[in-house]
């Protein structure tokens, strides 16, 4: 059992995940943020790898990651700074990043390194299901990793089924048409699309992301999902307002 | 028997290719990637196809002995007169067959990216040719140093979005246009070269395949014989040498060579020569070779030409790399500016500065006297003029 399925046997409503961009703001910033979104007592964690064209997010994490990477921030500085804190941080922790980091790292040199770091869940916005079935399925399985996928309003009924197959984790529900970051709140056709999506009674958990940056949109999307994730909203403030004032967005959401 | 230069079921040339795309694309790539051959090979496609290119491109471009080039350099040297196409480059080749797909498939909005303008005015030319809502997304950098493509296109009834990310040129001008392909999937990307995710690459190759298509019987009638023993094109995504190689692929007695812009130098840390200064990687949806760092982040690449600014090659190229069917050479910004004001002086003919790299490397081989040279005059230098009066000034 992975770390997140055991989250999900103690809890498995109204989740709170939080994304956040190691080395944002500053370089060593990457275990503080951990530490404080664990006081907040936030259900796990995302841990986003910058990346220099990162197709799938909006203007904010682009901007957050492009500041990470001229502070100097790279794979082998995140992987010592996460383990660091592999024996105090309890919150489980997911890396996020791009398949080309893996790539070019090597991708057991990679792996390894991520269970090195006691995490043993990711998700890989451009990793299609043709090449994890070829390929990347029984590399993760080698390492004992879970890969999570991404579903959205255009993803047809087969392919969602065949995704919960394939998942351990949890499925990742992309709330609208979109990169992150987008704004508003949730619509009567996003409502349709993630009554649709909890009708299937698929076996895996639930988790919308892409868009939920607050408490009504938190509470709408806990409705029809195990939880939600939080991303650009979070950077958003932390970039503002620092690591001191985590508790004072995190707070408000979950209360 | 298949080609091995054409892809296999998953879009893969080799190792390079795939869709490696996020999961809102999916169904548009998989809809293009299901239809296009049969769209392409159709009789109807093929006679509206190649209707359009001989009378709104005005195909055939000729196949013109170069004489005074040739007796310079000690080969026979012809030019393939992409720069004669409406529009000023082999781009329209593409752009008129995408069109016809999209329309095929239903769709009415049309996004792309540009790089030096000409696959952006190629795109908008087409769309106000069909009537069809046209968006280009164009590098903030590039939008200023070729400034009368972004007029062009702004005529043609075009929107023209800066890509303010990254270096703000051709690859931040393509990962705009594929974020707003996320957030619009009902869009089809009309995509300017032999890069992206499959089938994107395989696409655009046949739809330039026209420009080795003619070479054939051209060089038939002139020289009698199909084949000429060299073909020289330009390369930044690939998509002119990829329609200039497209039908000798196989005849592995045709030498092909493909010039990357070396920049200030291949070693100057200022280059976009991708196959001397990439690895193995991903860009745009698609395994190819790649300008990176040890941790897999993206080079900015650096060329005087817009069109060859570009950190990765298509996937075609990185396997005719590696394969070695095709040799990769390049020329620095200086060379490439010899080699257009070269041209413009003894032939008559102001190239495109992307062109010119492969005008560049004549001067870098040895030819045997009877030896058949074609060149691929992929575009014309109009764009390129404030460049070229600021270089004769120095």
């Amino acid at each position: 059992m992975n770390s997140i399925q055991k989250l999900f046997q103690q809890k498995d409503k109204n989740l709170l995940s939080i994304y956040f961009t190691c080395g944002y703001p500053k370089l060593e910033d990457t275990t503080k943020v951990i530490a404080a979104l664990e006081k907040s007592n936030v259900d796990f964690i995302e841990v986003g790898l910058p990346y220099s064209d990162p197709l799938a997010d909006g203007p904010t994490i682009q901007d957050s990651s492009h500041k990470a990477l001229e502070n100097g921030i790279n794979l082998d500085i995140i992987f010592n700074q996460l383990m660091t804190i592999k024996e105090t941080n309890k919150t489980p922790l997911v890396l996020m990043g791009y398949l080309n980091q893996m790539l070019k790292y090597g991708e057991d040199r990679f792996c390894q390194k991520v269970v090195d770091c006691g995490i043993d869940t990711v998700i890989l916005p451009d990793l299609p299901m043709v090449e994890f079935e070829n390929h990347y399925k029984a590399l993760f399985d080698k390492y004992g990793l879970t890969n999570v996928f991404l579903i959205t309003p255009h993803t047809s009924e087969e392919r969602i089924r065949k995704i919960d197959s394939y998942s351990k984790a949890f499925i990742y529900v992309v709330a609208s048409a979109s990169i992150t970051g987008a704004k508003g709140d949730i619509s009567n056709q996003q409502v349709v699309y993630f009554e649709r999506i909890k009708n299937m009674n698929l076996q895996s958990k639930l988790i919308i992301g892409f868009g939920i940056s607050d408490k009504q949109t938190f509470t709408t999307a806990c409705k029809y999902a195990n939880g939600t994730i939080i991303g650009s909203a979070f950077i958003k403030n932390l970039g503002e307002n620092g690591i001191d004032k985590i508790d004072d967005f995190i707070k408000p959401i979950i209360s | 028997m298949k080609s091995k230069f054409h892809p296999d079921e998953n879009g893969y040339f080799g190792q390079y290719g795939g869709a490696f795309i996020p999961e809102l694309l999916y169904p548009n790539v998989k809809e293009l990637a299901d239809n296009y051959v049969q769209i392409i090979e159709s009789e109807e496609f093929q006679k509206e196809y190649k209707s359009l290119l001989k009378e709104y491109v005005g195909r055939p471009t000729p196949l013109y002995l170069a004489k005074r080039l040739s007796e310079k350099y000690g080969a026979h040297i012809y030019l393939k007169r992409e720069d004669l196409c409406h529009t000023g480059a082999h781009k329209v080749n593409n752009t008129v067959g995408q069109i016809l797909i999209a329309q095929k498939l239903g769709k009415t909005k049309i996004i792309a990216e540009t790089g030096a303008g000409q696959h952006g005015v190629a795109t908008a030319t087409v769309c106000a040719l069909m009537g069809l809502d046209c968006t280009i997304f164009m590098g903030e950098k590039d939008i200023v140093r070729q400034a009368p493509n972004v007029a062009r296109m702004k005529m043609l009834g075009a929107k023209v979005v800066p890509a303010i990310s990254g270096s703000k040129t051709l690859k931040d001008a393509t990962n705009e246009a594929i974020r707003y392909w996320i957030q619009h999937p009902e869009t089809f990307y009309l995509i300017g070269s032999v890069v992206g995710p499959a089938p994107h690459p395989d696409m655009v190759a046949r739809l330039q395949a026209i420009i080795s298509e003619e070479m054939k019987w051209q060089l038939k009638e002139k020289t009698g014989k199909e084949n000429p023993d060299t073909i020289i094109a330009c390369v930044g995504g690939g998509s002119n040498a990829a329609g200039a190689f497209y039908h000798y692929l196989d005849d592995e007695d045709v030498e092909l060579i493909a010039v990357e812009a070396a920049g200030l130098g291949v070693d100057s840390g200022e280059s976009a020569a991708t196959s001397q200064l990439g690895q193995v990687g991903i860009i745009h949806g698609s395994k190819t070779i790649l300008m990176q760092d040890e941790y897999g982040q993206i080079v900015e690449p650096y060329s005087i030409s817009a069109g060859l600014d570009y950190p990765g090659v298509g996937p075609l190229h990185a396997f005719l790399y590696e394969t070695k069917r095709a040799k990769y050479m390049n020329a620095t910004d200086q060379e490439a500016l010899d080699a257009a004001f070269e041209l413009t002086k003894i032939e008559g003919i102001i190239p495109a500065l992307e062109t010119a790299h492969a005008l560049a490397v004549l001067s870098k081989i040895k030819f045997r006297k009877d030896q058949v040279v074609v060149v691929n005059l992929s575009g014309r230098g109009d764009k390129d003029l404030e460049t070229y009066i600021n270089h004769l000034k120095e």
